[in-house]
C-alpha cells in the first residue's frame, strides 16, 4: 500500500466498504476525493465535522472515520452552521445532493453562502433524487425525463455555481468524476479557503437518470460528462452557440471575503466593551 | 445569598434563565410574541463569549441549535405558532439523535397565522406530538414571570441531564407582561451537565447507553468520534433498521422520559388537602384559578387547585394523589379542550369539567369562579 493510499484511508471507515451506491454511481469517486483532500491538508479527523442530509447521497457520513451529523432533508448546512458558528477551529464539510443542497434547501445554501460561514459545501449533482427512486430536481435539465417528468421536465434547472456566486460564494468551483485529480485539488483549495467555498461534482446516475434519457450505461454518462466539461478559460473564449454543448469546470470564482466568525468576532469585541468604538450602543431591547 | 431583584418580562426572564443556566448559543428567527429574546440573546451572548445568529427559518434555527449543542455549547431558540410549525421537523433529530437543547414557545392563537397576536394555550398537543413518530417529550409550564426563570433553568438542567430537547410553554401574555422576579446568585443553583464519555476514544460508541439509559456524548471537535443520527440507528451511531433494534431504540428513548417521570414533573397544590372539588390548571390561567379559588375559599367551600408545572411528561401519579380525595374537577383552559383529555384519562373515576376559552383574550377570575360554582 503506498503511503498516500495508507494517508487518506484513515479518513474512511474501511469496515463499512464496500459503499452502498450502485455500480456506476459518482459519489464514490466523490468521498474518495473528499478523503484525500483532508489527508492531502492534514487535518485530523477529530477536528472534522461532515454533515449530511438526505438522500443517495446523505449516506456519505457513513465512510468519514470524522464526526459526523445526519440531519433532515436539506438542513445539512443549517446544522454546520451552528457547529461553526460556536467552535470555528473545526474544518466543517457539508456533503449534499441536489434534492439536499439546490431543491428542499436552496433557502440554507444561498443563506450559507450570503452569510459567510467558513464550510465547504460540496454537491453531487446527478439531476436527480437516486434514493427515492429517480424523480426529478431542481437540477434536472428542462426536458429531461425522470420518474416525476416523464413528458419532459417542464421546468429549467439551477446552475449552482451561478446561483452562490450570486448570493455571495467567495469560493465557486465545479469539477467531474471524470477528473478525479482536478476535483481533489479543487476540495483541497475549497477547504484551505477562509470562509463559504462551494464544489459542484457534475455525477451521474446511471439507475435512473441515464437510464430514463437513454444517456447508456456509467461509462457512457462519463464519457459524455467529460466531453461536456470544458476549462473555465477555455470556455470563456466560445461563441454564445458553442457554449450551449459544454459546461464550464474548474474554479469558477474566487474571491476573499471576511467570514461570519471574523465578524462576529468584532460583534464580541464591541459587546465585552460596551458598545461601538465611539461609545454608542443601540438601546434597542428596553 | 439570593440575587438580584429586577422587574422584567416573561420573555426576559426566559432569557435570563437560560444566561444562568449557561446557554451561550442562540440561533431564531424573528416572531412575535418572542422577539425580544432573541434580542436580548443578540445583545447579552457576545458579551458572554457566546454567540447569537439569526437564521433564515425556524427550521435552519432548530439545525443550528443542535449542531451548536453537539460542540457541547448550551444552546436555545425561542418561538411562537408558525414557527413552532417549523421546527417540528428538526425537533425531532434533537429527539432521535439525543442532541439537549432548550425551545421556548411562546403560545399565540393560531391556527396558522390566527389572530396574530392574541394569547392562546393551544400548542399543548403539538408540544406533544408535533414532530411525527413515537417519542417522549419533555414541556415545562411557568405561570408567572418568576417561574419562566425557574423553569428555563429547569428546562437547560432537564435536557442536559436527559439528553434530549426540552420545551418551555409560556404564551403571549405572560411573555409580555412585566413582574418582580429574584435572580439566583451564581452558585445557588445546581447546573446539570451532559454525562460524558469516561473509556478510551476507541471504544466510544455515539449511542450505547450508560446504566441510566442514556448515552454519554462527546463533542465535535475531541478525540472521541462522536456521530449524531436522525436514522434509526445502532449503538455506534450507523443506521440499522433491524425490527429488534428499531423496537430497542424507540423504547429507550421513550422510557427515560416517560420513565423517569417522578422526577421531571412536577405539580404545585394549593388547599388540596380537603378539596372536594378541585381545580387542574397551568400557565396563565392557572392565576386566573388561583384567585377564584381563594374566593370560594373565604365562602367556606372545600377546593383547591393543583398547578402543573410540567405539562410532559403528564404528572399522571401526582395529579392521581392529588385529587384523589376529590369529587370532581374543573380543567379551564385558553384552547378548545386539550388538558382536559389527558386530566380524563388519568382520573377516570371523577367527574371532570372542561371550561374552554379560545377567543384570543386572557380567561379571567370570574369566569372560573363561575364555572365552578356550577360544578360545586
Amino acid at each position: 500500500m503506498s503511503a498516500e493510499r495508507a494517508g487518506y484511508l484513515r479518513y474512511l471507515r474501511q469496515d463499512k466498504l464496500p459503499h452502498l451506491w450502485c455500480g456506476g454511481c459518482s459519489h464514490g469517486v466523490v468521498v474518495g476525493a473528499v478523503a484525500r483532500a483532508l489527508a492531502g491538508l492534514g487535518i485530523a479527523p477529530e477536528q472534522t465535522v461532515v454533515s449530511t442530509g438526505i438522500g443517495c447521497f446523505g449516506k456519505a457520513d457513513d465512510y468519514f472515520a470524522t464526526h459526523a451529523l445526519h440531519g433532515t432533508h436539506g438542513r445539512a448546512l443549517a446544522f454546520a452552521s451552528g457547529v461553526k458558528a460556536v467552535k470555528p477551529e473545526l474544518t466543517v464539510i457539508a456533503l449534499m445532493g441536489d434534492g439536499d443542497a439546490a431543491t428542499i434547501g436552496g433557502n440554507h445554501l444561498i443563506h450559507a453562502a450570503r452569510r459567510n460561514m467558513d464550510i465547504t459545501a460540496i454537491v453531487s449533482n446527478n439531476n436527480n433524487y437516486g434514493m427515492t427512486g429517480g424523480q426529478c430536481s431542481a437540477t434536472t435539465p428542462a426536458g429531461k425525463r425522470t420518474t416525476t417528468s416523464p413528458y419532459g421536465s417542464p421546468e429549467p434547472d439551477f446552475d449552482l455555481c451561478e446561483l452562490v456566486r450570486g448570493a455571495g460564494g467567495g469560493f465557486v468551483a465545479r469539477s467531474t468524476p471524470f477528473h478525479v485529480k482536478a476535483l481533489e485539488r479543487l476540495i483541497r483549495e475549497a477547504l484551505e479557503y477562509r470562509g463559504f467555498s462551494f464544489v459542484e461534482v457534475l455525477s451521474c446516475c446511471p439507475t435512473y437518470y441515464g437510464r430514463y434519457n437513454r444517456e447508456g450505461d456509467a461509462v457512457a454518462m462519463l464519457q459524455a460528462i467529460k466531453q461536456r466539461a470544458l476549462a473555465a478559460d477555455k470556455y470563456a473564449q466560445l461563441s454564445p452557440e458553442e457554449r450551449a454543448a459544454h459546461i464550464p469546470v474548474g474554479l469558477l470564482y474566487r474571491q476573499e471575503r471576511v467570514d461570519f466568525n471574523t465578524c462576529y468576532g468584532t460583534v464580541r469585541r464591541k459587546a465585552q466593551s460596551g458598545g461601538d468604538e465611539d461609545g454608542e450602543r443601540a438601546e434597542v431591547s428596553r | 445569598m439570593p440575587g438580584e431583584v429586577k422587574f422584567l418580562s416573561g420573555n426576559e426572564a426566559c432569557a435570563e434563565g437560560a444566561f444562568y443556566a449557561g446557554a451561550r448559543f442562540y440561533a431564531g428567527y424573528p416572531i412575535t410574541p418572542s422577539s425580544e429574546i432573541a434580542q436580548l440573546a443578540s445583545e447579552r451572548l457576545p458579551a458572554l463569549d457566546g454567540c447569537y445568529i439569526q437564521m433564515e427559518d425556524e427550521i435552519a434555527s432548530m439545525a443550528a441549535i443542535i449542531g451548536a449543542s453537539c460542540c457541547g455549547v448550551k444552546s436555545f431558540t425561542a418561538t411562537s405558532g408558525p414557527g413552532f410549525s417549523l421546527m417540528q421537523e428538526n425537533l425531532g433529530v434533537a429527539v432521535m439523535g439525543e442532541v439537549p437543547c432548550v425551545v421556548v414557545n411562546v403560545q399565540r392563537s393560531g391556527p396558522s397565522t390566527g389572530l396574530a397576536t392574541n394569547v392562546a394555550q393551544a400548542d399543548i398537543m403539538q408540544s406533544r406530538w408535533g414532530t411525527h413518530g413515537d417519542h417522549a417529550m419533555i414541556a415545562l409550564t411557568p405561570s408567572s414571570v418568576q417561574e419562566c426563570y425557574e423553569l428555563t433553568i429547569r428546562a437547560f438542567n432537564l435536557s442536559e441531564r436527559y439528553r434530549t430537547p426540552v420545551i418551555v410553554l409560556t404564551d403571549k401574555t405572560l411573555a409580555q407582561m412585566r413582574e418582580k422576579v429574584t435572580l439566583f446568585a451564581p452558585g445557588e443553583v445546581d447546573l446539570a451537565e451532559r454525562a460524558r464519555p469516561t473509556g478510551s476514544p476507541a471504544e466510544y460508541l455515539s449511542y450505547r447507553p450508560g446504566p441510566d439509559g442514556i448515552p454519554p456524548m462527546a463533542f465535535f471537535g475531541e478525540p472521541h468520534l462522536l456521530r449524531v443520527t436522525s436514522s434509526t440507528h445502532n449503538e455506534a451511531g450507523f443506521t440499522d433498521n433491524d425490527p429488534d433494534n428499531a423496537a430497542r431504540l424507540l423504547r429507550r428513548l421513550y422510557d427515560k422520559i416517560e420513565g423517569n417521570a417522578c422526577d421531571i414533573a412536577r405539580i404545585k397544590t394549593y388547599h388540596m388537602e380537603d378539596a372536594e372539588t378541585a381545580c387542574v390548571s397551568f400557565g396563565l390561567t392557572a392565576r386566573a384559578a388561583h384567585y377564584a379559588m381563594s374566593r370560594l375559599r373565604k365562602e367556606g367551600l372545600k377546593v383547591g387547585l393543583v398547578k402543573l408545572l410540567t405539562m410532559w411528561p403528564f404528572p399522571e401519579k401526582k395529579l392521581q394523589e392529588a385529587v384523589a380525595g376529590c369529587r370532581s374537577i374543573l380543567v379551564p383552559e385558553m384552547n378548545l379542550g386539550q388538558m382536559v383529555r389527558e386530566v380524563e384519562r388519568v382520573c377516570r373515576d371523577k367527574a371532570v369539567h372542561s371550561y374552554t376559552k379560545s377567543d384570543g383574550e386572557n380567561i379571567m377570575p370570574g369566569e372560573i369562579l363561575q364555572a365552578w360554582r356550577e360544578i360545586i
